[in-house]
């Protein structure tokens, strides 16, 4: 259905646009970081994705580069649906935010930064959302140790963790 | 308003910070609120969730599919059942056997999906108005809502977290007597809302606390990315279970209640109406629903009777290979979508084959309206918190994860 979509960034943004598919219905497609937020205009003004369901981050460890950031987009007007996603090199997790395009990406990209240490440029107020302030390292990265506990408090018994 | 400012000026007076919560009467789900009051004026508003957080995404990630179902209970538990739901739907996309699924098993998801979205419309209402002063409606809400866990208690055997969906169908078939008891208490809840309807609709108290409180635009709603019941009350017609339908949903013969003005009050109505809405939905699907089997039929997703299990060495295998290697699911990444008491719930699921998943979203319904609850506050007194939070229905497990 949002095939049209895809094509349409394609045509606007010919070097941009790295690869796309239709997996089970959701189209995505994949954009150089650089040309994000231009692409992220585009679509929400002229391709009307006026919503911006879903922002999270993903951890593809041994790959390279190793991180995305997955969008998911909604047309309210015309009930269309497209997955954009990112990839970020390990060394330099940087890209830019969308809250000027949609102000509610503001605590989804908070979210994705405490979880991934992913740093978004142009956010009004980058501090953590969910954890406490004192947390050390991205617990959701592939490397951070499942069983890794921090807590706030000494415990009594260290030994039982 | 200018005049309270003029008096500030007057007095000098400094704006004070208050933090409701994270354990406050007002606050029901742990969640922290630091405003800044000029008077009773609410000037500015910072919401800190995160106490419920308890890694939700990460544990699903060192986990087998299977395993997660139970995870899945504990983000909305008022409605545990839809979440199982959309787990599976998602999982079974990846497998490719959305398809395959036996039919009874469908209706039984949808059926239950519809009693999950009464009780959990009911707990938020309940909440919100004994917040709002009347306790009675608590009361009979509450007791609303014990016809439905009574359902979901017969069919699942738990009361809250239900664990009842499996990749490729249910656990259990509904019991027998599920029709007359869902008709019985279909009948019982039609009584008590009308009871509530005549409570509350024209209720002075209620309306002056509720009616032009905690205004959202259509626009900004959009902008913030809210769906559901909060959306709908501004006028936006988007159900998920009509612009996307799932299950059988398109075969269901229901309407989709907006609201005006996107207050509190237009909040409350919409959730009055969708429950009449579920309880349609639910006695069309009753007749509807075939007889056969509730799992899938296939020895690498459903385990095998217990019986096969006791008396043959296939059995035993059967079993012990899906207890301790599970599933597997190939390769690929879906974003699968159902229409949750809140709004719209989406898993956001990448396999990269084996018996784990790669990485679990969850989109949770209020996270978005929590974040657009210091605009809509700005401006409103202390007192008008409450009732706009009651309306929202902020479920911490959801929220924090």
């Amino acid at each position: 259905m949002s095939r049209e979509v895809l094509e349409k960034l394609k045509a606007r943004f010919p070097d941009a646009v790295m690869e796309t598919h239709s997996m089970f219905g959701n189209d995505t497609a994949m954009l150089k970081r650089e040309s994000l937020l231009e692409a992220m205009r585009f679509l929400k003004d002229e391709l009307k994705f006026e919503m911006m369901v879903d922002l999270c981050g993903v951890d593809h460890l041994p790959e390279i580069p190793r991180f995305e950031v997955v969008y998911h987009l909604k047309s309210m007007s015309r009930g269309y649906r497209v997955r954009i996603k990112v990839r970020l090199p390990e060394d330099d997790p940087v890209l830019d935010s969308v809250v000027p395009v949609w102000k509610g990406a503001n605590w989804y990209e908070r979210e994705c930064f405490e979880f991934y240490g992913i740093k978004f440029r142009g956010h009004p107020d980058l501090r953590p959302l969910l954890l406490y302030p004192e947390f050390q390292g991205y617990p959701l990265r592939k490397d951070y140790p499942h069983k890794q506990r921090q807590p706030r408090l000494p415990l009594l018994k260290p030994e039982r963790r | 308003m200018t005049q309270a400012r003029d008096t500030a000026q007057d007095l000098h007076t400094r704006y004070l910070s208050i933090m409701l919560g994270p354990s406050h009467p007002a606050m029901h789900g742990t969640i922290k609120m630091d405003v800044a009051v000029d008077g009773e004026t609410l000037v500015e508003i910072d919401v800190d969730p995160g106490y419920l957080h308890r890694g939700f995404e990460k544990e699903c990630e060192d986990h087998k599919w299977n395993q997660c179902v139970t995870y899945t209970d504990r983000l909305n538990y008022v409605s545990a059942i839809i979440n199982n739901v959309a787990y599976a739907m998602a999982v079974e996309k990846l497998l490719g056997i959305d398809k395959q699924i036996p039919e009874r098993a469908l209706w039984l998801r949808m059926i239950l999906s519809e009693v999950s979205r009464i009780s959990d419309h009911l707990t938020c209402l309940a909440a919100m108005c004994m917040e709002t002063g009347g306790f009675t409606a608590f009361l009979y809400f509450i007791k609303a809502r014990e016809y439905f866990y009574e359902i979901l208690e017969n069919v699942t055997g738990a009361r809250v977290t239900y664990s009842w969906t499996r990749i490729g169908g249910v656990r259990w078939d509904a019991p027998e007597g599920f029709e007359t008891q869902l008709r019985e208490a279909i009948k019982n809840t039609r009584k008590v809302l009308k009871d509530i309807h005549g409570l509350f609709d024209k209720n002075r108290i209620f309306l002056e606390r509720t009616v032009k409180v905690g205004v959202i635009t259509q626009e900004n709603a959009i902008a913030y990315g809210i769906t559901g019941p909060f959306l709908r009350s501004t006028g936006f017609n988007y159900d998920v279970r009509k612009a996307h339908p799932y299950l059988f949903y398109q075969d269901m013969d229901f309407e989709v209640p907006l609201g005006v003005n996107g207050d509190n009050y237009d909040r409350y109505y919409v959730r009055m109406l969708e429950m009449e809405q579920s309880m349609r939905i639910i006695e069309q699907a009753i007749p509807r629903m075939p007889k056969g089997p509730v799992m899938l039929n296939d020895p690498h997703l459903a385990l095998p009777e217990k019986e096969k299990v006791y008396n043959t060495i296939e059995g035993v295998i059967n079993h012990f290979k899906l207890i301790f290697e599970d599933i597997t699911v190939p390769a690929g990444e879906v974003y699968n979508f159902v229409e949750s008491p809140n709004g719209e719930l989406g898993f956001y699921i990448i396999s990269k084959g084996g018996n784990k998943p790669w990485k679990m979203r969850v989109h949770p319904p209020c996270f978005p309206i929590m974040q657009a609850l210091p605009e809509i506050l700005k401006g409103l007194m202390i007192a008008d918190i409450i009732p706009t939070f009651g309306s929202v229905n902020m479920i911490g497990g959801e929220m924090d994860r």
